[in-house]
């Protein structure tokens, strides 16, 4: 019983680590999206940031280096993007799927030509990743039933960018609700004239909600090379950007339901990654590949409408054009 | 800056494509640069790679017939305003459909039953895995965008648990089914053109490649020959026209869908039964992707689309070669041009339609006024 | 008259504004004087270049050339955020609204007053009831603006101006949406910001509205201004010669009709759409052979929603109508192309969403709603070749210019798209023809062209339902006038009967049981 505990609460902090990148991602996704402009290069700038955090974090032994070079990256593509889809009023989908493939082929590229280790990063030290942070007394409050044991396994443990992350829930939810800012970028993602007509740019608001989804991506890239891998490898996103994009659609555009929506796709990877290879009764082997198919088939469901509606921001994917 | 006048057609077909292809290339010229190696060299190479060497050609056209399918597949659902990226699903499962005809009916039939068997096989796999997102467009309104991308996903994990499991010959570890008997094969082109009495170097150019220039044939005749293709593009120059029209625009959207997924499943032909002889993990590598820059650069035309085909055949092939030659650049350097030109000719473009627009006008106008002064001299 | 010129410098004056489109040239040499503290109106056809002229002057456009002063000062507006610096707000044709935003949100965006919205919200709400009780515009601001009426949308249009300070209220066609007594609301409200001494600009192509309630108006026609005349001073007519050039002749070769057998017959017909709101309400009517019935009406009373029905767009949802032998309910819906096998031809109210297809060339477009095909016509198979020559023979028969069917749709002039449009609808020879507003941005000549062919058609035995704005040419081509306020038929009147007075009370819905209840959902006390 107290194994089964046990490897239950180690399920969880698992799928904290793996909803991490997630959840930075989707709200980096909802600050586009907010503002009218798809955003499916999540996955690019993912790649891109993770190559750079951790090739910067190995010349300079600077984690944190790594992840501001990486912050810095997600934001040059996301204004690459902006100048594709606000500024030139080019087709959005394409915009994305080139910085996605762009970002495929460049760190690679990039990677092999800087260390030649077939596109991955060397090593990373100790020094230059993030490391877990050791809730005080968790040894010691650990041995306490139930409570005691979440604490040690659960909340104890993870670096400093996952508890960014949940952060950022927080700060989505209040830049969207409670600012300005806020109030003028879901105005934008809706109705981009009535925003132009009260005298605001809506160029700029794009950019500026570009930026941060920027910032977001580069810091769950750098999360994925130097904080719960300890290097970059070739391919390193496998599809997260886009289980992102899932989780935030599945989340209906919102910051809170994005976040569970994190966590149920995280959660499912964990209990996923658990069961390879494990016989199962009735079923035998776990269909590990159809579990991790799940966040998929859910997300096409309720986009199709059988559970709930999802209604995207109204002038989505429509760039805006003043002059007739 | 006041609106610059229309771009003239042939500028817009013609040299605007170009423009893209040789900004992309510029930009990688400029990474390679920036790598320490000669990117004129490295061009070279590619050149050499893709036409010269012996059998070259063969790859380059066995490439690009991969694009030739997937580009059409991207370049009918355009024509109805519809965006489909879940052509390398698509192609994926086109892929299991041959390989479960050939699994079932290798040793009963013969190729001449077996082989157009498995190809509307696989055409029918590729068309129900797009018509699925398309019934989703038009019954229930869900992004098809979003929808395709998530069907990728789950093609892929249906074959990887097939692949892995179910399809898995025996006794074998890595995830693909068994080879197949010679009646499901696609002849190479070098052994027709050797039985012809023709020379020709080895390379996987397969009969596919006709099947493919059949099918642009195919797609021209519906798009611009058809009363179904004038119901496709009507309904996506305007769906209210259609409706107006009486076109059941949801049925167009679902059949467009159909016929761009079986297009696209069609490209597993050109892998299964052309070159693999087996369904394998991961043979589609992207190429439903690549199809989307070919209908790009190809101006949704069966004719362009040929063309680009040719131009990502050569760069696929002739990136290959960069392995050999050079120890800093390697084959993901296509990847790199390929974003590129898809960023240039799509995301950003009206960078240099802008311009050229003024460009040709003033250039235009220029002439239109010295022909007036000339004829004004002479009358 | 004073117009205190003397004393206090002009609102606006705009001189030798120039504004081109590509070939366009929708404003030239346009020069304007607005006297504080007036209602001035501008009137002029479509198309005529009022919209471009003041979204110059809201910063929506840059002007190619030309000098805009306000205040007496001469300014340059780049955006809207300099137009409303220079205390200029503006109530545009379609709402710049964010419909899913609460009231007092909409009204404080891009004014927030501070990084937090709740400390701007809180000072909005203060401003906000301030306004409602100075102007007598009451709105409650934590409605959502989509559930709103439209003239309640409308006042938060207005407020939204007023609570960034507009000292000077451009009105785009205002009144286009509205029902009568919403408008008469409406006036209600200017009159009362010109008491507190806010100057009006009001863009309309309605004579009555001009004569209302203006005290100076401007005339455009062609881009140009051709006319400033004060209200007092003029008359309708005069205004109606300026906006048309010269003088009016609508008046076609009507003989009296000659009514047949019954081809389309109408009863109980309701449709409630997908947001439950009852868009028809038991219609009922018969159309014989060889005449010509109008629908008069203010736009967005149901008229649209008859011809969608009837011609198999949508599916009623009660009652039923029946062409020829054909019956069509709920539960047996029709779909345009079987109507068209059925004899229904339409031309549609709006010809670029659905006439024709703009990027399709003329031959193409000649075969919209045709394109199904029978087995002669080669089955499946479309030939561009025969297209085209049947085109060209309809070219020539309606005389459209350019008479070359490879050219894009897009590229003919509106009358003469609207001439293919009619000549695909008339050559089917239909028994029953359905037309919506068949001269909208249609220049003269072209017009007298389909008047003609209308009658033309009717005189071979062809029943028309004809549904227009212009009661004009309403009254010049009907044999029957019926009239629609709110989804139904208030009243029908024979030809020799129907004036514009007649005519007006009825579609204002005077007289029909059911008053408007909509208008006044949604207003705080």
């Amino acid at each position: 019983m107290a194994d089964l505990w046990l490897q239950f609460l180690l399920t969880i902090d698992a799928t904290l680590r793996v909803a991490t990148p997630l959840i930075l991602c989707a709200m980096a996704g909802i600050f586009s999206e907010k503002s009218g402009v798809i955003d499916i290069s999540l996955e690019g700038k993912m790649l891109m940031s993770a190559f750079v955090a951790a090739a910067v974090a190995t010349l300079t032994s600077s984690a944190l280096a790594g992840m501001f070079a990486a912050i810095g990256v997600a934001i040059m593509l996301g204004l690459l993007h902006g100048l594709a889809s606000i500024t030139l009023r080019g087709n959005q989908v394409i915009s994305g799927l080139a910085i996605n493939i762009l970002a495929s082929g460049l760190t690679v590229t990039v990677g092999i030509a800087m260390f030649q280790q077939g596109g991955q990063t060397p090593n990373l030290a100790r020094a230059e990743r993030f490391r877990p942070i050791e809730l005080p007394f968790a040894e010691q409050l650990g041995g306490i039933p139930i409570i005691g044991t979440i604490y040690r396994e659960v909340i104890s443990g993870h670096n400093i960018l996952v508890w960014i992350a949940l952060g950022a829930v927080l700060f989505t939810a209040f830049m969207l609700t409670r600012t300005r800012f806020g109030l003028r970028l879901r105005a934008v993602g809706e109705k981009p004239e009535a925003l132009d007509s009260a005298g605001v740019s809506v160029a700029r608001t794009r950019y500026l909600a570009l930026i941060i989804a920027g910032i977001l991506c580069g810091m769950a890239g750098a999360y994925l090379s130097t904080a719960h891998g300890s290097g970059f490898v070739r391919e390193m996103t496998a599809g997260k950007g886009y289980i992102a994009l899932a989780a935030m659609i599945f989340g209906k555009w919102q910051p809170r339901g994005a976040l569970l929506a994190c966590l149920l796709f995280g959660f499912l990877e964990a209990v996923a990654s658990r069961l390879q290879g494990v016989e199962l009764p009735l079923i035998g082997q776990a269909p590990v590949d159809l579990i991790l198919a799940l966040p998929y088939l859910l997300t096409v469901i309720l986009l199709a409408g059988f559970v709930g509606k999802a209604m995207p921001p109204r002038a989505i994917g429509e760039p805006y054009i003043k002059e007739r | 800056m006041s609106p610059p006048p229309p771009l003239p057609r042939w500028a817009d077909v013609g040299l605007i494509p170009l423009i893209n292809v040789f900004a992309a290339l510029v930009v990688s010229g400029i990474v390679v640069a920036i790598i320490g190696e000669n990117p004129f060299e490295a061009m070279m190479v590619m050149i050499k790679g893709a036409f010269v060497y012996k059998g070259s050609l063969g790859y380059t056209l066995y490439y690009a017939t991969n694009f030739i399918f997937t580009g059409l597949a991207v370049a009918v659902a355009f024509h109805a305003m519809l965006f489909n990226i879940g052509g390398e699903g698509q192609a994926y499962l086109g892929g299991l459909g041959a390989g479960l005809t050939c699994l079932l009916l290798d040793s009963m039939l013969p190729a001449i039953l077996l082989v157009p068997l498995a190809i509307m096989a696989s055409a029918g796999f590729g068309a129900v895995w797009g018509a699925i997102p398309g019934y989703l467009q038009a019954k229930r309104g869900s992004h098809i965008v979003i929808t395709t991308i998530m069907f990728n996903f789950l093609a892929a994990s249906i074959m990887v648990w097939l692949l892995a499991g179910r399809l898995k010959a025996p006794g074998q570890m890595s995830p693909e089914t068994r080879s197949f008997s010679e009646n499901a094969e696609l002849p190479f082109i070098h052994d027709i053109a050797n039985a012809l009495g023709m020379e020709m170097a080895r390379s996987p150019l397969n009969l596919s490649f006709v099947v493919a220039l059949l099918a642009c044939v195919g797609v021209w005749v519906l798009i611009w020959r058809s009363r179904l293709g004038y119901a496709i593009r009507a309904t996506g120059h305007s769906t209210k026209a259609a409706e107006y029209a009486g076109i059941p625009v949801s049925t167009i959207i679902i059949v467009t869908m159909a016929i761009s997924g079986g297009l696209a499943g069609m490209m597993a032909i050109n892998e299964i039964l052309g070159v693999q002889h087996r369904t394998i993990l991961g043979f589609t590598s992207g190429y439903g992707f690549t199809g989307i820059a070919v209908a790009l650069m190809g101006r949704n035309h069966p004719v362009g689309i040929v063309l680009a085909s040719l131009l990502f055949g050569a760069l696929y092939q002739g990136g290959a070669e960069l392995d050999f030659e050079f120890s800093t650049i390697t084959r993901e350097m296509v990847l790199l041009i390929q974003g590129l030109i898809i960023l240039f000719s799509g995301g950003l473009a009206y960078m240099f339609n802008k311009p050229l627009a003024h460009l040709l006008g003033a250039l235009l106008s220029q002439r239109d006024r010295t022909s007036h002064t000339e004829a004004g001299q002479n009358g | 008259m004073a117009n205190g010129g003397s004393w206090s410098p002009l609102a606006i004056e705009l001189s030798d504004i120039n504004k081109s489109f590509g070939d366009v040239h929708a404003n030239r040499n346009v020069s304007l004087t607005v006297v504080p503290g007036h209602i001035h109106g501008i009137i002029g056809e479509n198309g005529a270049g009022k919209s471009t002229l003041v979204s110059i002057l809201y910063g929506f456009y840059g002007a190619d050339s030309g000098t805009i002063r306000i205040n007496g000062e001469t300014t340059t507006i780049r955006n809207s955020a300099d137009a409303i610096g220079k205390g200029i707000g503006m109530v545009h044709q379609h709402f710049m609204l964010v419909p899913n935003f609460t009231v007092l949100e909409n009204v404080m965006l891009g004014r927030e007053g501070s990084l937090s919205v709740e400390t701007g919200a809180r000072k909005a709400r203060e401003a906000l009831n301030k306004l409602s009780q100075d102007f007598g515009l009451a709105v409650d601001p934590d409605m959502i603006v989509e559930d709103l009426p439209v003239g309640l949308q409308q006042r938060v249009e207005i407020l939204k101006a007023l609570f960034r300070g507009a000292e000077i209220l451009i009105l785009d066609e205002p009144t286009g949406v509205l029902t009568p007594q919403e408008t008469e609301q409406l006036f209600d409200i200017l009159r009362a910001l010109r008491k507190q001494g806010v100057t009006i600009l009001l863009i309309t192509h309605k004579l009555k509205e001009i004569m209302a309630i203006t005290d100076d108006v401007s005339v455009m026609r062609g881009g140009e201004m051709v006319a400033h005349l004060q209200t007092a001073d003029t008359s309708p007519a005069e205004l109606a010669e300026l906006m048309v050039g010269r003088k009016v002749l609508l008046e076609v070769d009507h003989t009296p009709a000659r009514p047949g057998a019954p081809v389309l017959d109408v009863q109980d017909l309701c449709l409630t759409d997908a947001a439950g709101i009852d868009q028809l309400k038991q219609i009922s009517m018969t159309l014989r052979e060889g005449e010509i019935v109008g629908i008069a009406g203010v736009s967005g009373n149901g008229q649209s929603e008859l011809l969608d029905v009837l011609s198999g767009i949508m599916a009623p949802t009660g009652g039923h109508f029946t062409v020829g032998t054909n019956q069509i309910t709920a539960e047996r819906p029709s779909d345009p192309a079987e109507l068209r096998d059925f004899g229904v031809a339409h031309v549609p109210e709006d010809r670029h969403k659905c006439g024709i297809v703009l990027p399709f060339s003329a031959a193409e477009s000649m075969i919209l709603g045709y394109s199904g095909g029978d087995e002669e016509d080669g089955g499946w198979w479309l030939s561009p070749s025969k297209l085209e020559e049947s085109c060209a023979g309809r070219m020539r028969e309606f005389d459209i210019r350019p008479p070359i069917p490879k050219l894009q749709s897009a590229n003919f002039s509106g009358g003469n798209q609207q001439k293919i449009v009619l000549a695909r609808e008339i050559s089917t020879q239909p028994k029953l023809l359905l037309v919506g507003q068949p001269t909208r941005g249609v220049d003269i000549g072209a017009i007298e062209f389909i008047h003609k062919q209308l009658i033309a058609l009717r005189n071979e035995g062809c029943a028309i339902l004809l549904v227009s704005v212009e009661l004009d040419e309403i009254m010049s081509l009907s044999d029957r006038i019926l009239v629609m306020n709110n989804g139904q038929i208030v009243g029908e009147l024979a030809r020799e009967d129907a004036d514009e007075r007649a005519l007006g009370l009825m579609m204002a819905g005077i007289g029909a049981e059911e008053k408007d209840a909509g208008s006044a959902k949604g207003a705080a006390s």
